[in-house]
C-alpha cells in the first residue's frame, strides 16, 4: 500500500468558488438523499481542480458540506493516489506510466527526460511549473508508452515527443493530447485490420428488425 | 472489400466504432444499429432476457469469466423495501487492459443500452457507472452520451422504452483494488476501497445494503447486440463454454500494438499475426506471454502456438483469460525484472486491509528487486515461492492472489533464468558469505 500524509505546511483557510460548488451540488444529486458522502471522490477531485491540491482546510469544508466526520474525508483523500497533497507544477503535472506494458515499450527513456528536464520525481520543480511522478497502469497499455499530463492521455510517446511537449507546456501552450506517432486512437499503426466493411456505416442497421427467439403472442381468443 | 484478416468477419463485431473513426454520438450510434428495437426486447420480459443472455454463453469480460446471465438471475426475484441497483464496473486498471475505455469514449450508446436492458432485467430503476479517475475525456464522454440519451428520452422518467431508468456516471481517484466489486461498492458509498467479506454477496446486500449486481463494462456492452441478433449467433463464435466475440488488448513487442476485436478461441498465434503485424523481430522472438492482464501467470513461448485465447484453454495451461489483456514478451525482455515491476504494482496497491497482502506484496517486491540484481541464495527461489503460497488465498480479496501468481508464473516457466543471475552476480562478486536476509 501507499502511505501518503497531508503536506507539512498548510493554508490558514479553504473557500469553494461558486462554480465549483455549483458542480458540488450537481454531484451530490446524483446520489440518494441521504447518502451524500457519495459525492466525497467527486468533490474531492473537484477541490483539487480549483487549488491544485487538496488541502486540510479543504478536507475540513468538504466534511462540513457532505456531513461526514473529518477524520473520513482525510482517509479518503490519503487512500486515494490521484489526491495531491502537496502543491504540483502550475504548467502540468506529469504522470508517467511506469507498469510493465510501459516499460516494455521504452517508459525508462520517458522518465529519464521528465529528470533532466525537470528534476526530481515527486518533487516540485525549482521554477513551480512542473511535477513529474512514475504512476501505476493508466489503461492505455497498447499506446505505450504514455503519461497522463494534467487531465489528458499523451500516448505512443518517444523521449523526443515528450520533451517537446514539456518545453510546449513551459512556454505557456497546450499540446494536443492522443497518440504521438499518427494512428488515431488504439487500431494497429498503418491502418486497421478490420471495420473496413462500408456495409457497417450505410444505415442497414437502423431497418426494423424481428428479434430472433421472440416469445410467440398469445393468440388473441 | 479487402481480404479480412482473423476469423471475425466484419458484420459480426459488436464495437464497431472501436476505433473512433465514426461518430460516437447518438445518431451515429443508431445509424451502427444501436437502440434498435431495444423496445422489444423489453416488451418480452425480464425471464426472456435472462434466459436469452444465458443461452448466449455471455462469461463475464472482467477478467473473472463467470456467467452473466447467471449472476442476473441471482437478484431478488421480487423488489421489496430496498431498491436494486446496477453498478457497472469501469474502474478498467488491470495492467495491459485497455478496452472499456474504447467502449466509453467511442461506443457509449452500447453501454448506455446495455444498463438499460440488464437494470430491467433485474428490475433496477438505477444504474451507477463507476469509472477510474485517470480516464477524464472517457468520463466527459459519457456523461455527455448519458445527455443525448436522456435528452432523446431513451431513459429518465417516462422514456420511451416505458421503464423508468437512471444512469449516474461515477468517478474513483486512482486505486485499482476498486475494480474488486465489493471495494468498488464501498468507494461508491464514499469510503476507502477496502473489499468486503462476502457474504453477503452484492446480489443480497451491495450498494447502499441494496440488492446490487456489479457487472464490466464490455459484459452490460454487448448484451443489447446479443439480443438483437440472437444467443445463438453469439454462442456461435468461439469454443464450447467460450462463446462469443471479445475485446483483446495486445501490447508489449509486436509490431503493432492495438484493441481489436475478435472471436473467443482465437488462436494465439493468428491473433498477433494477423492484427498486430506479428512478433517483433518474428515468430521465433517469442519469449513469452501474460495473455489476460498482469495478474494471470506467463506462459512462455513453446505454448503459445496453437493456443486458443479462451477462459478453458489458458485456464489448463494454469494461466487464465482474464480481461484478454495480451502482453507480449520478445527475447529482449528481461524477465525477472518484468514481473518485478508488477510485485512493485501489486505492493502499491494493495489496500492494506489484510496482513498477509499488505506485508507479503512489500516482502514479494523486495526479495523480486534482489532477484533482478540475482543478489540473493538459491534456496531463496522456493521461499519465495513458498510465501506466494502463503498470501494466495489467504485475503479477503483476489489481490493477494494476483500479486502471486505473476511470480508463481516466472519460478514455473524461467526459473534457470534466475538461477543464472544468480550465479552471475555470484561469479562477480570476491567473497560471498551464503544466506542473506530475505527481505531487507
Amino acid at each position: 500500500m501507499s502511505v501518503r500524509r497531508l503536506a507539512k505546511e498548510q493554508p490558514d483557510s479553504f473557500a469553494f468558488k461558486p462554480e465549483t460548488l455549483e458542480k458540488a451540488n450537481w454531484w451530490i444529486a446524483k446520489y440518494p438523499e441521504n447518502r451524500r458522502q457519495s459525492a466525497v471522490i467527486p468533490i474531492l477531485w473537484l477541490v483539487q481542480k480549483q487549488e491544485g491540491w487538496v488541502s486540510e482546510p479543504a478536507i475540513s469544508a468538504i466534511a462540513k458540506m457532505l456531513g461526514m466526520a473529518q477524520i473520513r474525508v482525510y482517509e479518503v483523500a490519503t487512500f486515494y493516489t490521484m489526491f495531491m497533497l502537496e502543491p504540483v507544477g502550475s504548467s502540468a503535472l506529469i504522470q508517467v506510466c511506469g507498469t510493465t506494458p510501459c516499460m516494455l515499450r521504452g517508459s525508462d527513456k520517458l522518465m529519464e527526460v521528465c529528470k533532466s528536464k525537470i528534476g526530481a520525481k515527486d518533487k516540485l520543480s525549482a521554477d513551480g511549473k512542473f511535477t513529474w511522478q512514475e504512476v501505476e497502469c493508466l489503461g492505455a497499455c497498447t499506446n505505450a508508452p504514455m503519461a497522463q499530463i494534467n487531465d489528458y492521455f499523451y500516448e505512443d510517446l518517444t523521449p523526443e515527443n515528450l520533451a517537446q511537449i514539456i518545453d510546449d507546456f513551459a512556454a505557456g501552450k497546450s499540446p494536443k493530447a492522443g497518440p504521438y506517432n499518427g494512428r488515431h486512437t488504439s487500431e494497429p499503426i498503418g491502418g486497421a485490420t478490420t471495420l473496413l466493411d462500408p456495409k457497417l456505416y450505410d444505415g442497414s442497421a437502423t431497418k426494423p428488425i424481428k428479434i430472433p427467439n421472440a416469445p410467440v403472442p398469445e393468440a388473441n381468443a | 472489400m479487402a481480404k479480412t484478416l482473423g476469423i471475425l468477419e466484419d458484420k459480426d463485431r459488436i464495437f464497431t466504432n472501436l476505433y473512433g473513426f465514426q461518430d460516437w454520438g447518438l445518431d451515429g450510434a443508431k445509424q451502427r444499429g444501436c437502440w434498435n428495437a431495444t423496445k422489444d426486447i423489453l416488451s418480452y420480459g425480464r425471464e426472456w432476457i435472462i434466459t436469452n443472455v444465458k443461452n448466449s454463453g455471455l462469461r463475464g469480460r472482467g477478467g473473472a469469466g463467470f456467467s452473466t446471465g447467471l449472476k442476473w438471475s441471482f437478484m431478488p426475484k421480487e423488489v421489496k423495501d430496498r431498491p436494486h441497483y446496477l453498478v457497472v464496473n469501469a474502474d478498467e486498471s488491470e495492467p495491459g487492459t485497455c478496452k472499456d475505455r474504447e467502449i466509453m469514449r467511442h461506443d457509449p450508446h452500447l453501454l448506455i443500452e446495455g444498463c438499460l436492458i440488464a437494470s430491467f432485467a433485474m428490475q433496477a430503476h438505477a444504474c451507477y457507472i463507476y469509472l477510474r479517475g485517470e480516464y477524464v475525456f472517457e468520463r466527459e464522454r459519457l456523461e455527455a452520451a448519458v445527455k443525448q440519451a436522456y435528452e432523446a428520452k431513451l431513459i429518465g422518467k417516462n422514456n420511451v422504452h416505458g421503464w423508468d431508468f437512471d444512469v449516474y456516471v461515477h468517478h474513483g481517484a486512482g486505486a485499482y483494488i476498486c475494480g474488486e466489486e465489493t471495494a468498488l461498492l464501498e468507494s461508491l458509498e464514499g469510503k476507502k476501497g477496502q473489499p468486503r467479506l462476502k457474504p453477503p454477496f452484492p446480489a443480497g446486500a451491495g450498494l447502499y445494503g441494496c440488492p446490487t449486481t456489479v457487472n464490466n463494462v464490455e459484459s452490460i456492452a454487448v448484451v443489447g447486440t446479443i439480443l438483437r441478433r440472437g444467443a445463438e449467433w453469439f454462442a456461435g463464435f468461439g469454443a464450447p463454454n467460450n462463446t462469443g466475440t471479445k475485446l483483446f488488448c495486445i501490447s508489449g513487442h509486436v509490431e503493432r500494438p492495438c484493441n481489436v476485436e475478435e472471436a473467443m478461441s482465437i488462436p494465439f498465434r493468428q491473433l498477433i499475426e494477423d492484427h498486430c503485424g506479428g512478433i517483433r523481430g518474428g515468430w521465433g522472438n517469442l519469449k513469452a506471454v501474460i495473455p489476460g492482464g498482469s495478474s494471470v501467470p506467463m506462459i512462455p513461448a513453446e505454448q503459445c502456438e496453437n493456443l486458443p485465447m479462451d477462459f478453458d484453454s489458458l485456464r489448463a495451461l494454469r494461466s487464465g483469460l482474464g480481461t484478454a489483456a495480451v502482453i507480449v514478451m520478445d527475447k529482449s525482455t528481461d524477465l525477472i525484472r518484468a514481473i518485478a515491476r508488477l510485485s512493485y504494482f501489486y505492493k502499491h496497491e494493495s489496500c492494506g486491509q489484510c496482513t498477509p497482502c499488505r506485508e507479503g506484496t512489500g516482502w514479494m517486491w523486495r526479495v523480486m528487486e534482489r532477484m533482478v540484481k540475482g543478489d540473493a541464495d538459491p534456496s531463496e527461489i522456493d521461499m519465495l515461492l513458498e510465501v506466494t503460497t502463503q498470501v494466495e488465498g489467504h485475503t479477503i480479496c483476489a489481490l493477494g492472489d494476483a500479486a502471486a501468481w505473476p511470480i508463481q508464473g516466472l519460478i514455473r516457466h524461467f526459473r534457470h533464468e534466475i538461477e543464472d543471475r544468480i550465479t552471475l552476480y555470484r561469479s562477480r562478486k570476491s567473497n560471498v558469505t551464503g544466506h542473506s536476509i530475505a527481505a531487507e
